[in-house]
C-alpha cells in the first residue's frame, strides 16, 4: 500500500500522495516533545532537498530544532499559512498540520522509511 | 526534567508560556529549593559580610534584604577580581543573645565556590558560616494574587505579610508551618518568597497549589523562570553577569556602595565608576518571534558591535527578545542593529530595560 505513512529517526512523517507528490509534516510525538512552539521557517518552492538536509527550523520557547527533509526530492508546495497558526501542528500534525509537498526523486526511498509500529517503538523506548 | 547545577528540575510543568501568563496575570508558585541557602550568625557576622559584600551591610535593620555581588581577590587592587555572584544579603531578626544573624540567597551553580570562598577569609572567632541549602527549601510565589495568596493562609499573620516593603523579611506562620517570608523574586511581579524546613516543603508546596487553583495559579518551571526574568530584564549570572564583568556597563550600579568602605573588587569597581569602557547592556527587541539566543553576535554594517547574553520568545511582549552587551556608541534605545541568528542577520531595536513593567495598579504596598 503505497499511501502508508513513513517516518524518519529525526520525527518527520511522509506520505505519498496521487501525482507521484508526497507531504512532510513532523509527528505528534515531536510536536509535544517541543511544547511551546512560537516559530517556523519554510523552505521556498522548488528547492531540491537530499535526504537528510535541513529544510527549515522550527522553535520552541526554549530551543530551535531542524526539519529534516526524510527524502531527497524537490520542494513543490509549502504550507505558508502555518508559521503563522503553529497551533496547528499540535491539533492536527498529520493533516492541516502538513509542512512541505515534494517530488521524491526515488519513490523507494519512502519505503525504507519506519513505518508507524516501528516508529511507535523508537519513541516508547526514548527517555521523557 | 533536565539537571541544573546538580538539582533535577522541570523546564516545565505543562507549558512555559501557560506557565509565564498565570504569573503576570494571577499567581506563579517555583520551586527554587536549588538556591544555596547560606546562614551567617555570631556577634561578628554583620560587620564581617559588611568587608566581603559589594553592598553596604553595616546599616541593615532587622528585616532588611539587599542585592549585592560577591567578589574574590584584592580590596586595595584592581588585578586580580573576580565576581562569583549575585545574591541576596539578609539580617533576619537578632538572635536570643542578640546577635545578629545574616543569611545569604546565591546562585545553585556558583554555591561551592562562594561557600569556599567566604570560608577561606572567616574571621578566627565571632562568625559562624553554615550551609542551610540541603535542610531547607524555598518556594517563590509570584504574581499580582501572590500576596492575597499567602495572605489567606497566614491567619494572623496576614496583616506582618501584606504589610511587607518590597526588599524586606519577616518571620510567619503560613499554612501552619514556620516560613522565612522575604518580598523579592526573579519576575518582575509582586511576591514573596518562603523559606521553610526541607520536611515541610512539599505540603506548603500542595497548599499553596490547591489554595491557588481558584486564583488562576501555576507551578511553573525553569523554562518561565528565565523568560519572566527575561522580560523583566534581570541580570542572570553566567549570562549578563561573569566574572570580570564591569557593573556599572552592564546596570548593576545598584549593588556596588564604594564610598568608605572597603571589599574584594572595591577598588576596580571604584575604576569602572569613574570611566566605565564596558559594554553597555540593553534591550532588543525583534518584530519576529524566531530567538537571538546567548553568544549571538551584534552587528552594524561591517562591524561586531557586541553579543547577545539571553534571548527568547517571550509571551507578555509576544515576541523575540533578547539582553546583549554592545558598545556604547550604539546603545541609545531607537538603534536598528543586526543580530546573526543562525546563519541570517535579523534586524532588532534597541530598547531601554527592563522590557516589562507591571502596571502600578497590580503593585502592593508602595517600597519604602
Amino acid at each position: 500500500m503505497a499511501a502508508e505513512i513513513r517516518f524518519a529517526k529525526t520525527h518527520e512523517w511522509i506520505r505519498p500522495e496521487a501525482g507521484g507528490l508526497a507531504t512532510v509534516g513532523v509527528s505528534a510525538y515531536a510536536v509535544e516533545a517541543l511544547t511551546d512552539l512560537v516559530f517556523m521557517q519554510l523552505p521556498t518552492v522548488g528547492r531540491k532537498l537530499k535526504a537528510g538536509e535541513s529544510f527549515g527550523e522550527i522553535e520552541s520557547v526554549k530551543a530551535v530544532s531542524d526539519l529534516y527533509a526524510p527524502v531527497s526530492g524537490e520542494v513543490v508546495e509549502v504550507n505558508a499559512a502555518l508559521p503563522n497558526a503553529l497551533e496547528t501542528l499540535g491539533k492536527d500534525p498529520y493533516e492541516s498540520g502538513w509542512i512541505i509537498r515534494i517530488r521524491p526523486d526515488d519513490p523507494a526511498e519512502i519505503e525504507a522509511l519506519l513505518d508507524r509500529s516501528a516508529y511507535d517503538a523508537m519513541i516508547g523506548s526514548q527517555p521523557h | 526534567m533536565v539537571d541544573f547545577a546538580g538539582w533535577r528540575m522541570p523546564v516545565q510543568y505543562a507549558s512555559i508560556v501557560d506557565e509565564h501568563m498565570a504569573t503576570r496575570t494571577a499567581v506563579g508558585i517555583f520551586d527554587v529549593s536549588h538556591m544555596g541557602r547560606l546562614s551567617v550568625t555570631g556577634s561578628g557576622s554583620q560587620a564581617w559580610l559588611e568587608t566581603m559584600l559589594s553592598r553596604r551591610v553595616a546599616d541593615m535593620e532587622p528585616g532588611r534584604v539587599r542585592y549585592t555581588l560577591i567578589a574574590s581577590g584584592p580590596t586595595d587592587s584592581v588585578q586580580g577580581i573576580s565576581i562569583l555572584d549575585d545574591a541576596l544579603v539578609a539580617r533576619d531578626a537578632d538572635a536570643m543573645d542578640g546577635t545578629p544573624r545574616m543569611a545569604l540567597v546565591v546562585n545553585a551553580s556558583n554555591r561551592p565556590r562562594v561557600v569556599e570562598w567566604l570560608r577561606s577569609r572567616l574571621p578566627a572567632t565571632g562568625v559562624d558560616l553554615i550551609d542551610t541549602t540541603a535542610e531547607t527549601a524555598m518556594i517563590a510565589v509570584q504574581g499580582p494574587r501572590a500576596i492575597e495568596l499567602v495572605t489567606g493562609l497566614a491567619a494572623a499573620d496576614a496583616p506582618r505579610i501584606s504589610g511587607l516593603k518590597n526588599y524586606r523579611s519577616a518571620p510567619a506562620t503560613v499554612a501552619g508551618r514556620s516560613v522565612m517570608v522575604s518580598r523579592t523574586g526573579y519576575t518582575g511581579e509582586d511576591g514573596v518568597e518562603l523559606v521553610v524546613e526541607a520536611a515541610e516543603a512539599e505540603s506548603l508546596w500542595e497548599t499553596l497549589h490547591e489554595a491557588g487553583g481558584p486564583l488562576g495559579l501555576r507551578a511553573c518551571g525553569l523554562g518561565a523562570r528565565d523568560t519572566l526574568r527575561l522580560e523583566a530584564g534581570m541580570p542572570l549570572y553566567g549570562h549578563e553577569l561573569v566574572e570580570d564583568s564591569d557593573p556599572f556597563a552592564i546596570g548593576l550600579g545598584l549593588a556596588i556602595d564604594l564610598d568608605g568602605r572597603s571589599f574584594p573588587g572595591a577598588a576596580a569597581f571604584s575604576g569602572h565608576r569613574v570611566g566605565t569602557a564596558g559594554r553597555i547592556r540593553v534591550g532588543i527587541v525583534f518584530d519576529t518571534r524566531r530567538s537571538a539566543r546567548q553568544g549571538d553576535v551584534v552587528r552594524l554594517d561591517d562591524r561586531d558591535v557586541g553579543f547577545v547574553t539571553s534571548g527568547s520568545y517571550v509571551p507578555t511582549i509576544g515576541a523575540a527578545v533578547a539582553m546583549a552587551l554592545v558598545d556604547r556608541d550604539v546603545s541609545q534605545p531607537g538603534t536598528m542593529l543586526d543580530v546573526k541568528v543562525r546563519d541570517s542577520l535579523q534586524p532588532g531595536r534597541v530598547v531601554q530595560l527592563p522590557l516589562y513593567r507591571r502596571t502600578p495598579a497590580a503593585r502592593q504596598p508602595v517600597p519604602g
